[in-house]
Formats: structure tokens, sequence, C-alpha cells
């Protein structure tokens, strides 16, 4: 029998040389059989060669090609070999998570539908197609999972509002009547932030089903992807998933399309993505009213994030209760923490919510990658509070960090180490607000360029002790004056910055 | 090519918000959008050459002039700074004497900033392209321009 190996095909593997890895493999003229999976989310062990024995699949990594035509020497290697990592399952790393969400993600080829279904796929949308609308809203509404994206809004009740909503049957726009919509924002614009990527590269199908699932329960029948132009790989696979799924009839009667955008961090807001879904300039709307009221061209839609859809098949497939006794209070199900910037085992890291940010640092992230102390990390994004290193025994869930002041956002976590200059990254801050900002509004708008100039001064010495005050009086402003979150939380790094480390300003 | 351009606009014209797919479309085709080509797009889509313009200059990835041979994307956002991403790009910019949204003299290298490759595990990060690099460093860099 040919033995199966696995070479990662998700595009930061490709970027450290799997599809080298691949290629060897392929030209070894052994009985192997090559599958391009996704990535496990072990990322300092990419390229991870997998192989699959009778008791697992044992891990190499990381290999690269020119080590391929050695390992393979004595025919396929096994356990025995010096070099092999055990199984794959058995690193304490992955051992230790709970994948609900990113179950299948490095796991099988993500364009095999056979793989997906062959590990539970598609078993929520048989069971959503069974039920009423209502009652799968239900289950999700029960399950407490929260917007994944960032702003953590209770996503059963945000669909619950577009079920009761009436899509307007005379609208101006002949093409829109009576029509709802699911719209999955695949924007992930955050420093830090890659889960999405990892789901739409190495498990689309399950974003597709989630979707689906969506169209059932709200009565919508077409969905769209924003995907970011920075993702191309994500982009094409998704395209080619949902060509596959549509042939092989799971989407029923619902069209989904995946759009590209164009390089604006400003569009993962949501309304300023359905502006432009709705080909205009990505200006954020007011609300209300609530795009789950009138969304895309006017009508009822839904917009969740990529983890939040993924996240619903096996809510439907295992049931409200399985997922909700995971995690803690009102953080329920796990979270998909991604560790990143200057970590040494930097990753995917999906567990309950309730572990502390200490140990996600220490026994998965395993300290820096320069193996200088930690100075701080920032979580939730570039929108995101700098956390000092008093503060990491807080529990990752939602409350808790709130009660620090900082935020989980959408599971980002960037470690910095002490050589890290935090007063360029308060400025840094503003001046990505000065880029990233739409301009509707004066606060977010003018208020960055001035921040950036008031920053340049404190630290250029100029009246530093009168700037600061001034600093801090625009951070006000921006907060309590701007329409979104993009000028309402620039000044969150930038204050947690003045606060915890102010002689860096 | 503008014949092409509103060929392309007009067979897109009837999709949901067309605008932004029709800018894809002429990108990948034409390496950018040429100004001259807002009025046929505007035709085509049944907009005022104002919102053409008005989408055109909002998005940051939507280029109005040729690029070079290669682009070179470099991410400027935290988790790459975090990990030695401001002296990449402060050594980029002296390498090809240039500064971001550039093109050098002889057209082989534009250098655009990018906020997030979401290649975070693996920062700094550089995509030439589609294709995506790891943990760049000064050396590596070089080693990917003037390959």
């Amino acid at each position: 029998m040919n033995s199966r190996v696995f070479v990662p095909a998700d595009s930061t593997a490709r970027s450290l040389g799997a599809d080298d890895v691949a290629q060897a493999v392929a030209e070894l003229g052994q009985d192997v059989e090559l599958v391009r999976n996704g990535s496990r989310g072990l990322y300092w062990l990419e390229p991870l060669l997998e192989i699959e024995t009778a008791q697992g699949r044992i891990g190499f990594g990381p290999v690269n090609d020119t080590q391929i035509a050695d390992l393979f020497k004595d025919g396929v290697p096994d356990a025995s070999h010096p070099d092999c990592l055990g199984l794959v399952e058995e690193l304490p790393y992955l051992k230790d998570q709970q994948r609900l969400t990113a179950a299948r993600v490095g796991i099988i080829d993500p364009l095999s539908i056979e793989d997906y279904c062959a590990q539970g796929g598609f078993r929520g949308l048989a069971t959503a197609r069974e039920l009423k609308p209502a009652d799968i809203v239900q289950i999700v509404t029960e399950s407490g999972l929260r917007g994944r994206g960032g702003a953590a809004f209770p996503t059963g009740i945000k669909w619950q509002t577009v079920l009761d909503a009436e899509a307007d049957t005379d609208s101006a726009l002949p093409d829109y009547r009576g029509q709802k919509y699911i719209i999955c924002n695949a924007d992930e614009g955050d420093s830090g932030t890659f889960v999405d990527r990892m789901i739409m590269e190495s498990d689309p199908f399950v974003l597709i089903e989630g979707m689906v699932i969506a169209g059932l329960a709200v009565g919508a029948g077409l969905g769209y992807i924003y995907c970011r132009a920075e993702y191309p790989q994500a982009f094409n696979t998704l395209q080619t998933a949902i060509n596959i799924a549509g042939d092989a009839g799971y989407l029923g009667d619902f069209q989904l399309e995946v759009r590209k955008a164009a390089g604006a961090y400003i569009c993962g807001e949501e309304t300023s993505m359905l502006e432009s879904l709705e080909g205009k300039r990505g200006l954020v709307r007011y609300k209300p009213p609530l795009p789950a009221i009138s969304g895309f061209f006017g009508q009822p839609t839904v917009i969740n994030n990529v983890i939040s859809l993924a996240s619903v098949p096996i809510i439907l497939d295992q049931g409200a209760s399985h997922y909700r006794d995971f995690g803690v209070g009102r953080s329920t199900g796990t979270l998909t923490v991604q560790l990143a910037g200057n970590c040494a085992r930097p990753g995917l890291v999906e567990i309950p919510f309730g572990i502390s940010l200490r140990e996600v640092l220490e026994d998965y992230g395993g300290g820096t990658r320069s193996g200088r102390p930690i100075k701080a990390v920032q979580a939730g994004g570039p929108l995101g509070p700098y956390i000092p290193p008093e503060k990491f025994d807080t529990a990752l869930d939602y409350e808790a960090f709130k009660e620090i002041d900082a935020m989980v956002g959408h599971g980002g976590i960037v470690v910095f180490d002490d050589s890290a200059d935090l007063g360029h990254m308060a400025r840094f801050a503003m001046e990505f607000c000065t880029v990233e900002s739409c301009g509707k509004c004066t606060p977010c708008r003018i208020g960055s360029v001035r921040g950036l100039e008031v920053i340049d001064k404190i630290r250029g010495g100029e009246d530093a002790d009168n700037n600061r005050i001034l600093l801090k009086d625009l951070c006000q402003t921006m907060m309590e004056g701007s329409l979104c979150a993009m000028g309402g939380m620039t000044p969150l790094p930038v204050l947690s910055i003045m606060q915890h480390w102010p002689e860096e300003l | 090519m503008m014949d092409r351009i509103s060929e392309i606009a007009t067979s897109m014209a009837d999709r949901p918000g067309a605008l932004l797919p029709v800018l894809h479309a002429i990108q990948d085709e034409f390496g950018y959008v040429a100004p001259g080509a807002v009025p046929h797009i505007a035709r085509a889509l049944n907009l005022s050459r104002a919102e053409v313009h008005g989408v055109i200059s909002f998005y940051h990835l939507i280029r109005t002039e040729p690029p070079g041979n290669k682009v070179v994307y470099l991410c400027r956002a935290e988790s790459c700074q975090a990990a030695g991403g401001v002296a990449l790009e402060q050594h980029a910019k002296q390498k090809l004497g240039i500064d971001y949204h550039q093109t050098t003299a002889d057209g082989e290298v534009s250098l655009e900033p990018v906020y997030c490759l979401g290649n975070c595990v693996c920062s700094p990060s550089v995509m030439v392209g589609d294709k995506l690099y790891s943990r760049v460093n000064p050396d590596s860099f070089d080693d990917l321009i003037d390959s």
C-alpha cells in the first residue's frame, strides 16, 4: 500500500519552501501518495512533513527540499527515525488544544470534499435542513457564540434580528426586491491575525457550510465573502471550493460569490464593507439602521466574521450545549488565539476561553523568538491596547480583558521583546489611522493627523508636559466623537503606552 | 486599451456593485487603471465619472500608473515591526533608492507598503506579486530583488 505523505500548501508554509519539499517528495520515485494539506498552525515547524502510520500521523519538521532524499533513503521513514517529532497530535502544543472551529485545518486536503465529509463535514448542514429557521437561530443563540471578528456581539441575536426583519419588496432596485443577504467579513486586516486566512486556505468548506446554514436560518438566498486582496491564495481556494460544493449540490438554492477587497483596512468595519461591496468608496455608515435591518442595498443582512460562520457547523452538528460547555461565564466556546510578532513558537492556538494570557505566551508561545524578555503584547489588532507583563495573569475572556482595559478582538496577540520602542508604536498607531481613516468623520480624519504631530513634538522634547495633556485630550475627543472603532479606538494603544511606559514617549 | 476596458466593464455591468470587480479585472489585465479609463468605465456602469474616480482613489491597491516589473509589498504592521520590520523598511528604501508608492528609474521595482499579509507567524513579511516571503532580513531582501 502507498504511504500517504502530507506537505502543507498553506501560504506561509509555501513561503518557507513547502512547494520545493512537495516536489522533492514527488520526484522520489517511491510509492507514496502526496497530499497537500493545510497547516496545523505549528508554524515554527513549517514546512512540517507528515506521514500516515497505523498509529497516526508522524511529523518531521522543519524540513527543506534538500533533506528529502536522505530522509527517504531507506524507504518511507517511520517513528524510529532520529529526526521524527513523533505523533503530530501528541505534540504538547497541539495535544492540549480544543480544535472545534479549526478541527480539520491542517488535516485534510482543503479541496477534497470526500476528506471534508469523512471528517464530519456537512453534518451540521444536514441537521439544519431538517429544522425550521427559528430553531436554527435558537440553537446558535443557546450556544452563546459571539462574533469573533472583534466586537463579540451574540451571533444568535443578530440572526434573530435578520430573521424577524422584512425584506423590502418595493425596493427602487428591482434586483434586490425581497432579498436577504449573508455576508462574510473576510477582510482580516488586524496585524497578528491569520486564522481567517487559515480557514479559507485550509478548510474552505466549513465556511461555505456555515454560510449556507446562516442562509437557511434567516431566509437569505444570496451570500458574499468579502476577502482581502492581500490573501490571493485564500481567494482562489474559496472560488474553487464554492464551485466544487455547488457541483456536489451542497449549496442548494443558495448563491455564493467571493469578492476581492482592495487594500483598505477600514473595509473590515461592517458598514464600510457594505459600501465597498456596493461598488462605492468604503465610507462608514451611520448606525442605526443596523445592517441586520437595512444592510446590503438596504436589505436585511447578516454580517459575520469567518470564524463566527465557521463555528456554526459544529454547533449544529454537536448541539448548542457541546459548544457552550467550553469556556467561562459569558465567553463560551473556544477562542482561536493567534500568536505572532517576536514569538518563539508562533501559531494557531484554539483553546477554551479562561486560560491565562501568561499560559498562552509561555506554555504555547515559548517566550520571544529573540530570546529576550517580553516587554509588552498587543492583543486585538492595531486598535488594541498594549499590555504590560504585570497583567499577564489575566484570563483570556472578553469580560476579564475588559476589566484591565484590554481587548480580545479577533484573538491576535503580537509579542514585543525588550528592544521594542513603544513610543514609536504609539506614533505608528496614529500614523496608521492617518493612512486608513475613511475620512467621513472629523475626529478620526483630522484627529489622527494632529495626534501624529503632537507625538512627534513630545518625542522631540518640544513642550512635552503640555503636549502630553493635549494628546490625552485629543484621544478623548477621538474616542467620544468618532463614528466607528477606527477613530474611536486608535487612542487605545496610545493611551496604554502613555500609562504603562510614559518614559518611552 | 480603452476598447478593451469598455468591453470588460460592459461584460460585468449586471453584477451588483460591479465597480470594484471591474477595476480588479482591468488591473489584472493591464497592471493598472489608467486615468483615461474613467469615462469608459462610468459609461458602461451608468455611474458618474466622479463616482468612478472616487472609488479608484479610495483603495490603496488600485494603481493609476504602470507598476514596475516587480511589485514589492512590504508589511509595515505591528507584528512585522516587532520582528525587525523597521530596519527592513529602511534597508529596502535605501537599496532601491525609492520611497513607498514609487518605481525605480529602470522600471524594475515598485515598492508599496501593506498593512498585514496574514503571515504574522513569520514576520517580517514581504510579498512580490502573489508570492509570499517569510522572515525577511536585509540580506534575503537583496536576494529576492536581485534574483
